[in-house]
């Protein structure tokens, strides 16, 4: 037995151990596993970048807007939110490009346009909150399937008709009708000043009620339909009758949607401009509470009305300027008003009342 | 005792009370209260059905089909030969496309972060307050935001530039951009509610089986929601289709107007109009006052409307405004 009988051992070319495959296949798993989950990273950062766009967005809107308008602000200083002259003559002034005598070409006063869409804003706001807390108890609560079924879709569809068709509808039906509910001599007794044509603000308040109203429905339906069940047959059962038990429980447990709703509302009311710009009257005016009846029929031309009325196609004119202040007015209130409505749903969350 | 327990059950069938209870017992002012509701819906029809019939009559005796194939000329006043209203009604279509084609992948990517990864906590709660922000800043502030970003020099490619370089910033493609903004919070809120509705099970499974998050979104999620997603998109073409201002500012011409290059880009790139702003211009207050054309646009207008309305009604069978039931549940 000698040491060639047994040469020294290859190493065979055999299959590695078990072990060692499986340490393989393990690692080129992990591989596999830590490229998806990069993958996965990076489809949360690119959505996530998506997301913190829209904030870029809203930033840049901000910025962008005030600095345009803010040569009219600084023309102006508080004055721009007064009453000093008539906003019809300033803007043809800074239209023609020749400013009015002893002022800035930029002169502007926006009291009467601020005034008309406070005046419109309430009206409406007001009533669509009665009509739809109303309409939405009789939804969730009172109506009949058969009757349920035609009014949802009725809903849909009045927030589904576009502004400019609400504007027509109420410039050739509703302004025609409140037209001949003016009286002659009321006409005659203030042709010198303002002309009366049934286009103003009544006319405009309705319809801007129907336009907001179906918004409001909705939000406030959902909160009443969500509030428990528990807490309505625990009324109903100390023998306390429907109605009562809706009132008293499930309209006080929908509070903070019903003021969401309103805050929206009142949003949407604000940014209403074809409709208004079709049906107000065309002219920009304050009406005054003290004229009697004849205030409701006076016209308004309310801020985001007087864009569409005034504004032609360039920024950087005075006339742009004006425009882009007033834009920037509404753009800041709209923010407010959507922070003050999301801190106004929080409660509801608590509830479990999720909107 | 341990006999008697099943007896104690309460019977099978819900005891099902009558869903109008007699008013009769209450006091006067909870009964006005009772049938003011009841005017307040029926009101709420009568509006409706108001509008819709009064737009029929006045829209079908004005709708000859000469109007669908030819094109508005806006400086003539006569109204026999001032045109139809094809370019607008491309117009819409196109402006709708764009819009929708670019709000709905942001849409449904804003708001799958929010749902599924929502990461930091305080990003996630501003984008949420954003989107509602954005759903209430009006579209004419929209539009001028667009005339004023797409007036620089760096978006010339968007929209036709006059011969001494300053941009427009008027053209379909920036309007369309601008309309997908106002379309964003439509789909994201229904995308978000879609997937929020899904059962947690549905995740679970797919991680399980070992699948990353980003498979698990497009593979099981995205496909199981996409009837919310789509309902979503529906309604932001509605808001796109019914939108003036925005045509108003940044586009503004009845007739389709090219902008010099390739065909269709130079459709995309140059001006035009919609229905919604043809109804705008023939509309007694406006430069067109024709309102037999106004009546007529407005017709086809809300009958779009009408058929989105209808196919978001399909869509979202089970959605609803949501009802209170007073039958005890068992």
């Amino acid at each position: 037995m000698s040491a060639e009988a047994f040469p020294p051992a290859v190493p065979p070319a055999a299959p590695p151990h078990p072990r060692e495959a499986r340490r393989q296949r393990h690692a080129a798993q992990l591989t596999a596993h830590r490229k998806e989950a990069a993958r996965d990273r990076r489809v949360e950062f690119a959505l996530g970048t998506l997301a913190a766009g829209t904030l870029a967005l809203i930033a840049a809107m901000l910025v962008t807007v005030l600095v345009n308008g803010w040569p009219s602000f600084e023309a102006n200083g508080l004055g721009w939110f007064g009453n000093s002259g008539d906003p019809v003559l300033q803007f043809r002034a800074m239209q023609v490009g020749t400013a009015l005598p002893g002022h800035p070409l930029l002169y502007f006063s926006a009291w009467p346009l601020i005034w008309g869409t406070l005046l419109c804003t309430i009206g409406a706001v007001v009533i669509a909150l009665v009509v739809s807390t109303l309409a939405a108890i009789f939804i969730t609560e009172f109506a009949p399937l058969p009757v349920r079924r035609v009014l949802e879709p009725v809903v849909r569809l009045l927030a589904g008709v576009p502004s400019v068709i609400y504007g027509l509808v109420g410039l050739l039906l509703l302004a025609p009708w409140v037209n001949s509910l003016i009286s002659i001599p009321r006409k005659e007794s203030v042709q010198y000043v303002v002309q009366l044509s049934g286009e103003g603000l009544l006319t405009a308040t309705l319809v801007l009620t129907v336009m907001i109203l179906p918004i409001m429905i909705a939000l406030i339906s959902g909160a009443l339909a969500a509030v428990p069940a528990t807490w309505r047959e625990g009324s109903v059962a100390l023998g306390v009758n429907r109605w009562r038990t809706i009132w008293r429980v499930s309209v006080r447990a929908a509070r903070p949607a019903i003021v969401s709703a309103t805050v929206l509302g009142t949003a949407r009311a604000l940014g209403e401009a074809i409709m208004l710009a079709m049906i107000g009257g065309g002219r920009p005016w304050a009406p005054n509470p003290l004229d009697g009846l004849t205030f409701l029929f006076e016209p308004i031309q309310p801020l985001a009305a007087s864009i569409v009325k005034e504004f032609g196609d360039n920024p950087n004119t005075p006339i742009g300027h004006t425009v882009y202040a007033i834009a920037a007015l509404l753009l800041f209130s709209a923010a407010l008003l959507s922070l003050a409505g999301w801190a106004v749903r929080q409660p509801l969350k608590r509830y479990g009342i999720g909107i | 005792m341990a006999s008697a327990g099943p007896a104690l059950q309460p019977p099978a069938a819900a005891i099902v009370r009558p869903r109008r209870e007699s008013t009769s017992s209450w006091p006067l002012v909870d009964r006005l209260a009772y049938w003011l509701c009841w005017a307040v819906g029926i009101g709420l029809c009568v509006v409706a059905v108001g509008i819709v019939v009064f737009m029929f009559i006045k829209g079908i005796s004005a709708l000859r089909p000469s109007l669908f194939v030819e094109s508005p000329s806006p400086g003539v006043l006569a109204e026999k030969h001032s045109g139809g209203f094809l370019d607008p009604l491309i117009g819409t279509f196109i402006l709708t496309a764009i819009g929708i084609g670019i709000a709905a992948p942001a849409g449904v990517g804003i708001a799958v972060w929010l749902v599924e990864y929502a990461r930091p906590r305080w990003l996630a709660r501003a984008v949420e307050s954003g989107i509602e922000t954005i759903a209430g800043i009006p579209s004419i502030v929209l539009a001028l935001f667009g005339l004023l970003l797409f007036a620089r020099p760096l978006f010339a490619f968007l929209s036709g530039s006059a011969s001494n370089g300053t941009v427009g910033g008027q053209s379909f493609l920036n309007a369309g951009i601008i309309m997908s903004v106002l379309a964003l919070p439509l789909v994201v809120g229904a995308s978000r509610e879609a997937l929020l509705q899904l059962p947690a099970r549905m995740r679970e499974a797919s991680y399980a089986l070992g699948k990353t998050r980003a498979t698990t979104i497009r593979r099981v999620l995205l496909p199981s929601s996409r009837t919310g997603i789509a309902s979503g998109a529906v309604l932001g073409m509605g808001r796109i289709i019914g939108d003036t201002a925005i045509i108003l500012i940044l586009l503004g011409t009845l007739k389709l107007e090219g902008a010099g290059g390739a065909p269709v880009l130079n459709t995309l790139r140059g001006t035009g109009s919609t229905l919604s702003y043809y109804i705008y211009y023939y509309a007694p207050s406006g430069d067109g006052n024709s309102p037999q054309k106004a009546y007529a646009a407005g017709f086809v207008l809300l009958m779009l409307v009408l058929a989105l309305n209808a196919l978001v009604t399909r869509l979202s069978k089970g959605l609803s405004l949501g009802t209170t039931t007073w039958t005890a549940k068992r």
